[in-house]
């Protein structure tokens, strides 16, 4: 692939991403169009945006990647991806609305009035956002190398530099616009490359399917077991994603929250259609992608492959754009949710703090990445989930569903479950991946039914440390807000 | 995947994790192995200490939850088996042995909390034969008020084998002391009291100036221009039932950018094309919590103070920012300007009269979420105005 292609494509993405986050509110409105402007964001608008925010590396480049390793069995990462939202939709978005908490450990202070509690979520909440940083930074140092190819490194530090620039420089003022934009051009992206391609074999019709083998890869089915307990970890883990709540809060109310959660629903299945197909078109038409370790560069390689000319290098560079759009948008959402978190809890809150918080966020995953390297992006994602499903998911839901909770309770059942989900992971490490056991290597199916009755049992335990002020939060929670005072 | 940077990662994370847990046990264990000085020093500070973490439960005033953790202390203070703290009327915690008692607590304590004198009662509760048979040797009981000014609002329950009159003393000094204690939670609580009434007294009104100036304005309409005066009354209609709505301090930015928009109609009524606004509003803050009338008054200093000395058109601008835990709201205008030595005194208090919308604003700003959130105003004369607010978006105490 020319490596001009690749470089203009991410310079694009870069570019316009800095500029729709530093202009995209300097729109100066006069008094005539005060409505429009206090009138909230509209929930089409505000669902696009946590869709691009959400669609990380491993949706863009891993799902059609497993897709081409093992066949059928990966599509169950994007029905976890977007059951998710089933989830977030059904117990979370409309309490949390209400809640006026901003991050997770806000959420839980108010929640059970413990700093204790609050410090431990926050550590798990940084935790879980560097854990999701990392595989975005290996999918651009993957994409940089793959289509330029210069070493890995520079694809990873750009794209840290590249969010520390905007973020620090306050240029993520209008993040919610910023995040609508890069869905669009992430569906964009993996779209029109696939539909070309599709158009491509059709006319050509040569191939003939049928001889091929049903497994090109000859990697192993995955067990039953493994299919549920990943989906335990997509299905919990969703809830607890530190940089989805905070989009909830551009949402007016708890009924437009959920709203906005049922068009996500809607962008993130039409969405998923493209990686499925490609992944679908790559193991018919590039199986060797497979064994030469590249699977996750399908999606960057396919177009250039069976287009070819110059179509194909166009296509490729909208692939590409598409690709850093999904590194740039889910890392700078991480980014900005966890300086929050940090520069409160560490800063005090400041403005200075704030930066220094936001250069703390990208800057240790970034080391992360270049001391490991890891070739499948949706798996390593799937282990986030599960992290997330086993530490955060437990006190969120109980929290918002149960009275009884109590801190003891919430601290003992992150706890549990951070040890649990963690040591199965470095246990599994250790093991080497293919000699580990299915229940290390998908802990979330006994570690997140673990956290739960840990918290419940130390909960119901420790009866008498239920706040004071449980009856005051939880009809706040639950309560439908007052109806927003009607214009004439 | 061989090795995946969560697995690294993880595993750092567990590391860190256990270092951390070793290097504070470890460090537990080395303090209580060094030197603390004498027996006596030691005792004083241990006593001290009981007290002050007990204090800190009972400062909530006499409930459950902070009764049964400060009772555990004051068990290990007083060196008895059973310590249980009571209201008027049940038992609010027990700490110890002997919790079989609990129930029959009350009817051995209601002589105290009647006549307010302690008492002590050699048999305490009834002799529980299944139990001495395995070796429990009956409890007698110390009762001691807690008296709050002249009223007994509770009392507390030492349980020993024996009750030595050390034993008495130094449980009617523990009522007492709790007694001091719920006397400071009820400091405390009248502190609160008073901040909300504050809080109250200083929220905004809009200006009489403004009233009459409006409804001049209107007036001058109604003979040339009906459709108008007759739209401007509704306007104002709403702004003052925004204004004078009794419910509630706290309101979104959403609702007071609306509160102002009514406001700069009604003033443009007067002004004509003299007043020029642009917003810029980030959509993430619409939502925050924000003291009720907050706004508008600094758009109203913008405009009286700021624009109306000016010759010709003058420009407000209106920002609002996500700035990480925290929303920025900046009102910008290119108006006259102010003397920051003249602002200082006035927001200080020392001058009465103009800018007392900035001071009100300031002042309860300070009051809600502490002195680092004040207004910050830069201005020189001749220069404009630029005034910064800073709330943090999360608020769950507040209710919009």
């Amino acid at each position: 692939m020319n490596p001009a292609v690749g470089l203009v494509a991410f310079l694009a993405v870069s570019i316009t991403t800095a500029v729709i986050g530093f202009y995209g509110l300097r729109i100066s409105r006069t008094t005539g169009d005060f409505y429009v402007a206090s009138r909230t964001v509209p929930p089409w608008w505000n669902a696009s945006a946590i869709g691009g925010e959400y669609l990380s590396a491993a949706s863009f480049l891993g799902v059609a990647g497993l897709i081409l390793l093992s066949g059928t069995d990966a599509l169950w990462f994007p029905v976890g991806y977007t059951a998710g939202y089933l989830m977030l939709l059904l117990f979370v978005a409309a309490p949390l609305r209400r809640s006026g908490a901003y991050t997770i450990p806000d959420f839980t202070e108010a929640r059970l009035d413990s700093r204790m509690v609050r410090r431990v979520t926050s550590l798990v909440v940084v935790a879980v956002g560097w854990l999701y940083i990392v595989p975005q930074l290996h999918g651009a140092a993957l994409t940089i190398r793959i289509t330029t190819g210069l070493p890995s490194w520079v694809g990873s530090t750009a794209v840290v530099l590249v969010v520390c620039v905007t973020v620090v420089a306050g240029g993520m003022r209008s993040i919610t616009f910023v995040q609508a934009f890069q869905y669009w051009l992430k569906l964009t992206a993996l779209a029109v490359p696939v539909i070309f391609v599709l158009l491509v074999l059709a006319g050509n019709d040569t191939p003939h399917q049928a001889q091929l083998p049903v497994n090109p890869t000859g990697q192993p089915a995955t067990s039953a077991y493994q299919n549920i307990s990943l989906m335990v970890a997509l299905l919990f883990g969703t809830l607890g994603l530190p940089h989805v709540l905070v989009r909830f809060y551009t949402n007016p109310d708890g009924q437009s929250a959920r709203r906005t959660t049922l068009i996500v629903l809607g962008l993130l299945s039409v969405f998923y259609l493209f990686p499925t197909l490609s992944g679908a078109v790559g193991r018919i038409f590039a199986p060797e992608l497979a064994q030469s370790g590249q699977a996750d560069a399908l999606v960057l390689l396919l177009p250039g492959k069976l287009v070819g000319g110059t179509a194909g290098e166009l296509l490729s560079a909208l692939v590409v754009a598409g690709a850093f759009a999904a590194f740039l948008s889910t890392t700078s959402g991480l980014v900005v949710s966890l300086s929050g978190v940090i520069s409160q809890d560490l800063f005090g809150g400041s403005v200075r703090g704030f930066r220094l918080a936001a250069l703390l966020a990208a800057v240790v995953p970034l080391g992360f990445a270049f001391t490991t390297d890891t070739l499948a992006l949706a798996g390593s994602v799937g282990l986030v989930f599960a992290f997330t499903a086993s530490t955060i998911c437990p006190v969120l839901l109980l929290g918002i569903w149960w009275r009884g909770l109590t801190d003891a309770g919430a601290i003992a059942g992150m706890v549990t479950g951070a040890l649990l989900c963690g040591g199965a992971m470095v246990i599994g490490t250790v093991m080497g991946q293919g000699n580990a056991p299915a229940w290390l290597a998908q802990p979330a199916a006994w570690t997140v039914p673990a956290a739960f009755a840990v918290t419940v049992a130390v909960s119901v335990w420790t009866k008498n440390r239920v706040p004071a002020s449980v009856n005051r939060v939880m009809s706040r929670l639950h309560v439908p807000e007052r109806p927003v005072a009607t214009e004439r | 995947m061989p090795d995946s940077p969560l697995f690294t990662a993880a595993a750092i994370a567990v590391i860190v994790l256990a270092v951390a847990v070793v290097v504070g046990v470890g460090l537990k264990v080395i303090r209580s192995f060094r030197d603390l000085g004498t027996d006596a020093e030691r005792a004083t500070y241990n006593t001290l200490h009981a007290a002050s973490r007990a204090g800190q439960h009972l400062r909530g005033g006499l409930h459950a939850a902070g009764a049964a953790k400060a009772s555990r202390q004051l068990r290990m203070l007083l060196g008895c088996d059973a310590l249980a703290i009571t209201d008027t009327d049940s038992v609010l915690a027990w700490d110890g042995v002997a919790e079989e008692l609990r129930p029959s607590l009350m009817r051995l304590a209601s002589d105290v909390l009647a006549t307010g004198r302690t008492a002590v009662v050699p048999h305490a509760g009834p002799p529980a034969p299944a139990k001495s048979e395995h070796g429990h040797h009956e409890f007698s009981a110390v009762i001691a008020p807690i008296r709050a000014g002249s009223k007994v609002v509770g009392s507390v329950a030492a349980l020993a084998p024996a009750a030595g009159a050390g034993l008495v003393r130094a449980t009617s000094e523990v009522a007492d002391w709790i007694a001091a204690q719920l006397e400071l939670a009820e400091l405390e609580a009248s502190r609160t009291l008073l901040m909300e009434a504050e809080v109250r007294a200083l929220r905004a009104q809009i200006s009489p100036h403004f009233i009459y100036n409006s409804l001049n304005a209107i007036a001058s309409f109604i003979n040339t221009d009906p459709a108008r005066a007759r739209e401007l009354v509704v306007e104002f209609a709403d702004f003052t039932r925004y204004s004078f709505r009794r419910h509630g301090d706290f309101t979104t930015v959403a609702e007071e950018l609306r509160c102002i928009d009514r406001y700069l109609l009604l003033e443009r009524a007067r002004f004509g094309e003299r007043v020029q606004v642009s917003l810029r509003i980030a959509p993430e803050v619409l939502s925050t919590v924000i003291p009720f009338l907050s706004l508008q008054p600094l758009v109203e200093n913008a405009v009286r103070h700021g624009l109306e000395a000016k010759e010709g058109p003058g420009h407000i601008t209106i920002c609002a920012n996500d700035s990480g835990a925290f929303a920025e709201v900046t009102i910008e205008d290119d108006g006259v300007g102010m003397d920051p030595e003249h602002l200082r005194s006035v927001l200080a208090g020392h001058t009465d009269g103009e800018h007392v919308g900035l001071r009100n604003v300031d002042a309860r700003l300070r009051q809600v979420y502490g002195d680092e959130h004040g207004l910050v105003i830069e201005t020189a004369p001749g220069e404009g105005t630029l005034i910064t607010m800073r709330v943090p978006k999360s608020q769950p105490g507040h209710d919009a």
